[in-house]
């Protein structure tokens, strides 16, 4: 029996973005707050995971496409240089910098280092579920 | 504050990481890989100079002072552990270029030694007992896919039990960290040193000390070493040898560090334990060296005895027997990964592990012949080489402290060691010549360098004891006065 998928790709089209965000929230909200890159990269690899289930894993490939090993390898990579930026600058491995800010449009913004560190772990937390479910999923 | 500490993990694995990008380019891999060990090599050698100058180093990471970050802490038997780890791992990675196949380099083999480096050196120099977890952690995944990598039908069936080993014993560990961490409040090692030496160490906390135990006795190979000899024996040489020469050793220190720093307040219930238990490991060991008669499976067993030796060693717990205990861990890292590189090469060679199928090896392998002719005595305790020295002292402290019947035990398995690699020497490189020049499976020259470089380390830590002695003995000092590590961590 041919099963049609229309409400599950149409509602998809739009949780997508619902739960990218929201991932992308989470993920900044990180280093003061609960969250941080970890449980952010775990909602965006969900998010994939959506698309995935919605539509096959050809049309998925090629809406994203990225070689998720090397996401999760720059990912680890970044957060390592992080730490090294702070032995270079003669304080502890993995010191926070942290500094109030006027952007324009945003006004006084919390810019810390530890974002990036978060950053890095995003990424390697997207990078290693999408490479687990992708292997996963093409073993047919 | 002292930065360097970080670098013997750091540099593993971000250059292990780093060799994702290069995923066909093998020979860029190899010098990555090959440079990135040395760096971590000298690295380590700077750290133990530091160390016997000016005590032990700790780095706060963050800035969060202790107890309320994860220090990294550099005392001198992490940086002596860290050292030779490092120079094995580059022994093994040199072994490795000549003898991995195109199935497991295209698959990550380099990276994941390199990270598995980083597990290894992270555990030895972390100070907070959660880390040494997730160090453990590292360690042990980066060696479940190399031991599946190339899909064997032997190398999966020891995979699934090795990994359902290991996930059993890490949720018992986490476990036991957890009911730590409810009676102490803290993760920190040395801070929980200090509240159970403030507080006692009451019959729960012992409790809590024997499930560690375990856990780290099954990573060991202490008396719970049903799956050593299959997962040893299924991977590639290159593999094998890391896996002889590391992770049993990880174990070992993490039994160490645990028993003379958190839980030396019972002995009479924690060491007796421990001590019967290295005994029927020796014996148990001894058992399956000498009955086997495949060379994989007579060298793992030849694990699981060093095991029981050196926690023999560590239940006596006087200065001269972990005196022993410390210098026999070091040669038995870089004994074991020879004995691996060399009795794996054979293995190779002749195509097959059956000792009764190789014979006279001798005539197109003599270099090969010699090299394993002293690492066996090495293993054995041949004097000059560095087991003897070793072994002599373990045993001085046990006969000092009176356990004559642990100590016949242990010098009837030394016998039996020497026996069973003598067997493995007899068969493989005596007697008539069953292969002709064509016949054979590999050359086995790629041995010659990581061979000759481990074997001078054995002659060398042997005949040279006296000038390593002293580092030896600023290691032991911790350990006897756990207040030494405590004080330096929160200073």
């Amino acid at each position: 029996m041919k099963f049609s998928n229309v409400i599950l790709q149409s509602a998809a089209k739009v949780l997508v973005f619902i739960i990218m965000i929201y991932s992308i929230y989470i993920l900044f909200a990180g280093h003061n707050n609960p969250g941080g890159g970890f449980i952010g990269g775990l909602i965006t690899a969900s998010a994939f995971t959506l698309l995935y289930l919605a539509f096959d894993v050809e049309t998925v490939r090629d809406i994203i496409p990225l070689d998720f090993k090397i996401v999760g390898a720059i990912g680890v990579m970044l957060a390592l240089l992080t730490g090294l930026a702070s032995v270079l600058l003669g304080d502890n491995f993995l010191f926070q910098y942290y500094e109030y800010v006027n952007l324009p449009l945003l006004g006084k913004t919390g810019l810390g280092t530890a974002f990036v560190f978060d950053l890095g772990v995003y990424m390697a937390v997207v990078g290693t579920t999408m490479t687990i479910i992708r292997s996963i999923s093409e073993d047919e | 504050m002292n930065n360097l500490v970080v670098l013997p993990l750091f540099i593993p694995l971000f250059l292990g990481v780093s060799l994702f990008f290069f995923r066909t380019k093998y020979r860029l891999q190899q010098w990555i890989a090959g440079l990135g060990t040395i760096a971590t090599i000298i690295i380590s050698f700077i750290l133990i100079g530091q160390v016997s100058k000016s005590g032990i180093q700790v780095l706060h990471m963050g800035g969060w002072e202790a107890p309320y970050g994860i220090p990294l802490v550099a005392d001198m038997m992490a940086a002596i552990l860290v050292t030779v780890a490092s120079i094995v791992t580059l022994a093994c990675l040199i072994f490795a270029f000549h003898f991995i196949g195109e199935e497991r380099k295209g698959h990550y083999a380099y990276p994941l030694m390199m990270i598995l480096l980083c597990g290894v050196n992270g555990s030895f120099l972390t100070g907070d007992i959660f880390n040494l977890f997730v160090f453990f952690e590292v360690m042990l995944l980066s060696s479940y896919v190399l031991l599946s990598l190339g899909g064997g039908r032997v190398q999966l069936r020891e995979t699934v039990k090795y990994i359902i080993i290991n996930i059993v014993s890490s949720s018992l560990f986490v476990l036991a960290i957890g009911y730590l961490y409810s009676i102490t409040g803290t993760l920190n090692m040395a801070h929980i040193a200090q509240r159970i030496a403030e507080q006692g160490q009451d019959g729960l906390t012992t409790t809590v000390s024997l499930l560690l135990m375990m856990v780290f006795g099954l990573k060991a190979g202490l008396f719970l070493f049903f799956w050593l000899p299959g997962s040893y024996s299924a991977p590639p040489a290159p593999i094998a040898a890391l896996f002889a020469a590391l992770l049993t050793k990880v174990g070992i220190y993490a039994i160490i560090r645990t028993f003379t720093l958190i839980f030396p307040h019972q002995p009479e219930i924690t060491h007796t334990i421990l001590l019967w238990m290295s005994a029927l490991t020796m014996i148990l060991g001894a058992i399956g060296a000498i009955a086997y008669w495949r060379i994989k499976q007579i060298l793992a067993y030849n694990v699981i005895i060093s095991v029981g030796f050196i926690l023999f060693g560590v239940a006596v717990a006087t200065e001269a027997s972990l005196n022993g205990a410390i210098y026999y861990l070091v040669h038995d890292m870089i004994a074991k990964g020879l004995i691996f590189i060399l009795g794996g090469t054979i293995v190779l060679i002749a195509g097959t592990d059956k000792l009764r199928e190789i014979s006279g090896l001798v005539r197109y392998r003599p270099i090969l012949t010699w090299l394993f002719f002293i690492s066996a005595l090495a293993l054995a305790g041949v004097p000059p080489l560095s087991g003897f020295i070793g072994k002599f002292m373990i045993l001085e402290g046990g006969v000092n402290e009176g356990y004559y019947l642990m100590a016949g035990i242990s010098l009837l398995t030394s016998l039996l060691v020497l026996y069973s690699v003598m067997k493995i020497f007899i068969n493989s490189f005596w007697g008539e010549t069953l292969l002709s020049e064509g016949e054979q499976k590999s050359s086995g020259r790629g041995v010659l360098i990581p061979g000759f470089m481990l074997t001078a380390l054995v002659v060398g830590l042997g005949l040279g004891a006296e000038a390593v002695m002293p580092y030896i003995n600023q290691a032991v000092e911790p350990l006897v006065n756990p207040q030494i590590y405590i004080d330096a961590v929160f200073s």
